[in-house]
């Protein structure tokens, strides 16, 4: 622990706009950067970048790196790092994968597109993930290897083990019912898109006022209405715009058709209907939200963010420190098997390199997010925007017709620039 | 117990008949092979402080940390009221009471004053969660006891003075009923207006019947703050002085030469 000067701190002087509305400055420079990428890709492209259908095609796209993200802020807070999230992912997806398509089906003689094949293969994938997860976890809790070492020898052990079992090949075609997490294969429909809509708003504006409430029941200061208010009205329209978008991307008519065929009937002549939220994107937002409560409002998440600002004090609190880890890591896992049955059902798939490079890009997001790899800072919603950031990035630069290795480049020229940012923004604010 | 004669003590049960508050009979513990603590005794009445002093790494701050848990003795045993106990963790000796404030301030420095005051035993609600309102109110009522000009409750730790953050850990003690207080150097890092809050304090904390182990280099401080002294050298105990006996020159000859006062003239 660094001993901070005696010399007393300058007060706040007089309050701007934003400290005002008590709004991460971070945060707002995040979605600042998405803006301006999308508006610039969008007049690059001649309007192909900010269509419905892109930015439904963004989000589930992303899905898969964010979910594993929010897990890797625990891990990064608590001063640890996890190098085997992709590996991990590939070793879960052919677990899940053998399961659906051999396991099941003709070792138990369940058949094909068996009812409960989907929902036995999620368990079986997530406690896999789980137990892996946590065994590394104890590997660097109670026997005291480096989270380094543990997960460098996991992305080479899992990596091979996904391709020992399933002798290299692509496995599928996965249960249909399985391909419903991927994103286009399953979606809410607009009515059902616009109620949950509504009621996350509802859930979001219930949340701020309750707090609110807390505060001023013991007489704490609370910020201005209005500031509250605005607040309120930039989540309404981000969570309302989203639904918006989702559900005027129409199915296409083709599909539309085929889908009626499949239950025997004939589709109404000019009937648009829209996809609605993919339901990888509703498994992503669950997380988020799970986490978040995790994370300021349990005593776990209380004490990840207390051991990663000074491990010692937090041992000497009476946490017990090396139990933790052990959980983060289980948890890392289950995240990762999650991600598994997101990316194989997008793909329709278990393919032999699926997940390759996850880990760096899962990491990369959590560090564009503002998670401090020197511990004890981070946020969830900060690491699933520095996702969306990236694959933007990375699908926009597709779409302008940038060369491969250019998009790499740029991407990892992009991690080093927002983490100085990141740097010199936090040296101005006088924090370490 | 190694003084010769009891002196009566006014301000302190010492003397009154009863056991100790705290007993710590025959400790040693070592580090591969080297004997950090050995063989030592030392005790500790209510409402008394007890200095232990010493050079760096004579064993003062391993002592005192075998009575707070962060580490295990080989031999020797703790009492309690004159009761056994174990001591295993820093748990254990919380829920004897025990209160530990270290040297280097033991705070999540990325955390608020509450969540520091009330780590690992945080207020939560009925449905489980941490009820940061509830803990925020008792941290402005407690830190308006100590230290009524501290007003950062919503910044991290990081933010805080010395004077601030050493307010912080004391309250987090004082908190929590502790009846056996350790500081380990209080007031080092501190400036002197905010060493004489900490007088004041140890004052305060005394006159509830709380006994403190107050572990300094600083002979000075010693003798202004504590009743008795346990000086230590190279993982020894010299001796157990009462303060109103002996001098600051006495003091410094324990520590540097390792010899009791009077044991040349003997």
């Amino acid at each position: 622990m660094t001993e901070t000067s005696s010399q007393p701190v300058p007060q706040k002087s007089k309050q701007n706009l934003f400290q005002q509305l008590e709004l991460d400055m971070r945060l707002l420079g995040m979605i600042g950067a998405f803006i301006v990428l999308c508006i610039g890709f969008n007049i690059v492209t001649d309007g192909r970048f900010l269509t419905s259908r892109n930015l439904f095609n963004l989000s589930i796209q992303t899905v898969s790196v964010a979910i594993m993200a929010c897990g890797m802020v625990f891990i990064i807070v608590m001063r640890h790092i996890d190098l085997s999230v992709g590996a991990l992912l590939a070793t879960t997806s052919a677990v899940m994968a053998m399961t659906q398509t051999e396991l099941l089906p003709n070792m138990l003689g369940m058949g094909l597109n068996n009812p409960a094949t989907w929902a036995i293969t999620l368990v079986v994938g997530l406690a896999v993930g789980t137990l892996i997860g946590a065994f590394q976890g104890w590997m660097i809790g109670y026997l005291t290897i480096p989270a380094f070492i543990v997960t460098l020898g996991g992305f080479l052990v899992w990596r091979n083990v996904a391709w020992y079992m399933t002798d290299g090949q692509t496995i599928g075609p996965l249960d249909s019912t399985f391909l419903m997490f991927g994103g286009t294969n399953g979606t809410l429909g607009t009515t059902a898109s616009l109620l949950f809509g509504l009621a996350a708003t509802a859930a979001a504006i219930w949340a701020l006022w309750s707090a609110r409430r807390s505060k001023a029941a013991h007489g704490f200061p609370v910020k201005p209405v209005w500031a509250e208010t605005t607040l309120a009205g930039i989540i309404s329209i981000a969570i309302m715009g989203y639904v918006f978008i989702v559900n005027s991307y129409a199915i296409p008519t083709r599909r539309l058709e085929r889908m009626f065929e499949a239950r025997g009937e004939i589709m109404p002549e000019g009937l648009v209907v829209g996809y609605g939220i993919p339901i990888s994107v509703l498994i992503l937002i669950l997380v988020a939200v799970t986490l978040t409560v995790v994370a300021r409002k349990t005593r776990f998440g209380r004490y990840i963010f207390a051991t990663g600002g000074n491990p010692d004090a937090a041992e000497l609190s009476g946490i017990n420190t090396r139990m933790m880890t052990v959980k983060i890591f289980a948890l890392m896992g289950f995240l990762c098997a999650l991600s598994a049955v997101v990316a194989s059902a997008r793909l329709a798939n278990h393919s032999n390199d699926i997940g390759t490079l996850d880990e760096l890009r899962v990491i990369a997001a959590a560090v564009i997010g503002g998670t401090a790899l020197s511990g004890g800072l981070g946020t969830i919603y900060g690491a699933i925007l520095g996702a969306l950031i990236m694959q933007a990035l990375q699908s926009g630069m597709a779409m302008v017709g940038v060369d491969a290795p250019f998009q790499n480049i740029v991407v990892g020229a992009v991690l080093v620039l927002a983490v100085y940012i990141d740097i010199v923004y936090r040296k101005r604010l006088g924090a370490k | 117990m190694m003084q010769a004669e009891e002196t009566q003590n006014t301000n302190s049960g010492r003397g009154s008949g009863k056991p100790p508050l705290v007993e710590m009979n025959d400790i040693s513990i070592s580090f591969g092979g080297i004997k950090a603590v050995d063989h030592v005794s030392v005790d500790l009445y209510p409402g008394e402080v007890v200095g232990l002093l010493g050079h760096n790494g004579a064993g003062k701050s391993t002592l005192i940390k075998v009575l707070s848990g962060a580490y295990q003795m080989d031999s020797g045993e703790i009492r309690i009221d004159g009761e056994k106990v174990e001591i295993n963790n820093p748990r254990d000796a919380r829920a004897n009471n025990i209160e530990t404030i270290y040297q280097t301030l033991a705070l999540a420095d990325n955390l608020d004053a509450s969540s520091n005051l009330f780590l690992g035993r945080e207020m939560v609600t009925p449905m489980g969660l941490v009820n940061d309102a509830a803990m925020e109110a008792e941290c402005r009522k407690i830190m308006g006891q100590l230290n009524p000009n501290f007003q950062k409750f919503n910044d991290p730790v990081s933010a805080l003075s010395g004077g601030q953050r050493q307010s912080v850990a004391i309250a987090r003690a004082v908190y929590f009923n502790a009846r056996i207080l350790i500081m380990d150097e209080p007031t080092a890092a501190l400036g002197p207006h905010e060493t004489q809050m900490v007088a004041e304090l140890i004052q305060k904390l005394k006159a509830q019947g709380i006994g403190i182990f107050l572990i300094d280099h600083d002979v000075h401080a010693v003798m202004e703050l504590c009743d008795r002294a346990s000086v230590m050298k190279n993982g020894q105990l010299v001796g157990t002085v009462d303060i109103p006996d002996v001098t600051d020159d006495d003091l410094l000859s324990m520590i540097i030469l390792g010899k009791k006062p009077g044991e040349k003239t003997e």
